[in-house]
């Protein structure tokens, strides 16, 4: 990546799935670029060689056994969504 | 001197309990007046509840009175960070698209602390899902640093480290993914302490970076830092990142570590263009104290120093990018009123314009652009590759010295307002902080003197799994220091 790197604002949003404002569309834009001039350093480093990291002290095959153990309710685990009934989350009409 | 009881160390508090010159509704309402009068000001809470507290207060003094006390926390007033769970209270990482948000369980640590009789204190403002370094960027508004009602009290535990700092809590829990408790503590005056990745249960903390979340103690002394720590340490099955390694008594291995000769030493890094030398001048002479003390001090190199503000960018905005994506206006909360029906996804994007603030939005975008086709193998796995090298530096300078000792925040509490403009400058006020989040390794902040009346904090990282030697290495300054005892003017 020797050209200096451009968000394509548009493009990235949508997939993050917000909606911006123009204002902050230009906002977002410049900043995020001067950040990724920024994070470009990093490819001064030859890292060919070396193995990513995911977990600082890697912890291998966590099993637990498979068995039901929560005890919440329907009526608590959807106390939170927006509307509800019926024990259902109540979403807009997606299929004519 | 007579101290006022909201400014008591929590272990002094809790000898007061046991004794039954104090019981824990006197405690709790004191806590309460406290808050009450300063509040208006610091702005350390999202939320509280003085009647649940003082329930909670009541039943642990009728377990007292009944022979049944729990041990030191019992009837000890511990304030949460608006970021962990704890069953039917406000969760809202002060955040609008959690405006409305109970939580239906406990955290693991909050368990652990319920077991232990402590009174859950309010809710802690942050900034919105702990991305910041200022407790500005919260939907609640700002939190103010109780030496300087003008600065920032550092962040994003910031509603923690004020409350502890403004006798509003004798406690709190904070969260760190990037310095995020020990920066806040060494702000507000505190001791904070980030514990080694894997130690403390990330179940029920509403996740910001997965792989560098990590939940810890914060309090007004050594002593209190280890007793929380203590209480919330340990593995557990509903974190499958939670680590298997026993705990010690921390408070009983500090004492066994006590007068030990340290080796300890200084990343050269770290220490080559200060900006602000007089913030650093507390911070060298905690060094010539250890030096005093006959440690060994040592100059170390961390030598991909550099890169870690760039590596934590990456690997921080990028989990979050996906630990963000369940906050669709379907299940959680906020939904809008109007989106587009003709586009399916639209009552997402729509919803998340309006619950989302400016910062959160900003770093969602960043790391969805990392992760984007295309892009993944130049930045995400290039910077997790970075990672390896970061942890390594740690490895190779703890096989010469015990510890580090560091400054923790290259200045003082800036002014409110000074950096929201800038965030990449935000960013790199980050600096001694983020790499022990990438190395997983433990940190802690403690209080070691003043730059125009504002705290400086003095950090020391320490090897995986080994909390009670940075105790240790803490306490032997704290002891020889008054600083646990010097409070605000509020």
């Amino acid at each position: 990546m020797s050209e200096t790197p451009h968000i394509d604002i548009d493009y990235v949003a949508k997939l993050a799935r917000i909606n911006l404002t123009d204002d902050e569309k230009s906002r977002f834009s410049s900043q995020l670029d001067s950040i990724l001039g920024y994070i470009d350093k990093l490819n001064e480093l030859d890292t060919d060689f070396v193995a990513p990291t995911a977990h600082p002290h890697e912890v291998f095959n966590v099993w637990q056994e498979d068995s039901v153990s929560s005890e919440m309710s329907v009526e608590k685990a959807l106390s939170n969504a927006p509307k509800q009934r019926q024990n259902m989350v109540v979403v807009p009409k997606v299929v004519e | 001197m007579t101290q006022e009881i909201y400014y008591k160390s929590a272990s002094e508090l809790s000898s007061s309990l046991s004794r039954g010159e104090l019981s824990s509704v006197e405690l709790t309402k004191v806590i309460i007046e406290r808050t009450e009068a300063v509040d208006d000001r610091v702005g350390a809470f999202n939320s509280f509840s003085a009647e649940d507290a003082l329930a909670q207060a009541d039943a642990s003094d009728q377990r007292r009175s009944a022979g049944q006390a729990l041990g030191p926390l019992d009837g000890i007033p511990i304030g949460i960070k608006d970021v962990l769970a704890v069953e039917g209270q406000p969760l809202t990482c002060s955040s609008k698209i959690l405006e409305n948000f109970i939580s239906p369980y406990d955290a693991t640590c909050i368990q652990k602390l319920k077991k232990r009789g402590a009174v859950l204190w309010g809710r802690l403002n942050m900034d919105e899902f702990a991305m910041g370094s200022s407790t500005e960027n919260s939907a609640r508004g700002a939190t103010s640093n109780p030496w300087n009602l003008d600065c920032v009290p550092g962040g994003s535990s910031g509603g923690s480290a004020a409350a502890v700092a403004a006798g509003e809590a004798a406690l709190a829990l904070g969260s760190d993914t990037g310095g995020s408790i020990r920066q806040p503590a060494s702000h507000c005056g505190i001791v904070g302490l980030k514990p080694t990745y894997g130690r403390v249960s990330r179940f029920g903390l509403a996740a910001f970076a997965s792989s560098l979340d990590q939940v810890g103690p914060m309090g007004r002394s050594v002593e209190d830092v280890a007793l929380l720590l203590q209480a919330i340490s340990g593995h557990d099955e509903k974190d499958s990142t939670s680590y298997q390694e026993d705990c010690p008594d921390y408070s009983l291995a500090m004492e066994g570590l006590k007068n030990r000769k340290w080796k300890l030493g200084l990343p050269k890094e770290y220490f080559a263009n200060i900006a602000d030398a007089t913030a650093l001048e507390p911070v060298e002479k905690a060094i010539e104290f250890y030096r005093s003390l006959g440690c060994e001090i040592k100059e170390v190199s961390l030598p991909h120093t550099e890169y870690a503000v760039a590596t934590y960018y990456i690997v921080a905005t990028a989990e979050a990018s996906s630990n963000l994506a369940r906050y669709d206006g379907i299940r959680y909360t906020h939904r809008a009123e109007k989106f587009d029906d003709k586009d399916s996804v639209d009552i997402y994007c729509q919803s998340r314009a309006e619950g989302f603030g400016e910062e959160v939005k900003r770093r969602v975008i960043l790391g969805t652009y990392v992760l984007s086709s295309g892009y993944y193998d130049a930045y995400y796995l290039k910077a997790q590759k970075t990672r390896t090298l970061i942890r390594q530096d740690f490895v190779n300078a703890y096989n010469e010295v015990d510890a580090l000792l560091t400054p923790t925040s290259p200045s003082p509490a800036f002014k409110k307002g000074s950096k929201s403009e800038d965030p990449l400058s935000m960013y790199l006020s980050d600096i001694y902080t983020i790499s022990a989040n990438l190395a997983g390794i433990p940190g802690i902040s403690l209080p070691c003197g003043y730059s125009d009346g504002l705290p400086i904090g003095l950090q020391i990282l320490g090897q995986p799994f080994k909390e009670e030697e940075l105790l240790a290495i803490a306490r032997e300054f704290e002891d020889a220091h008054d600083y646990k005892n010097q409070h605000p003017n509020l």
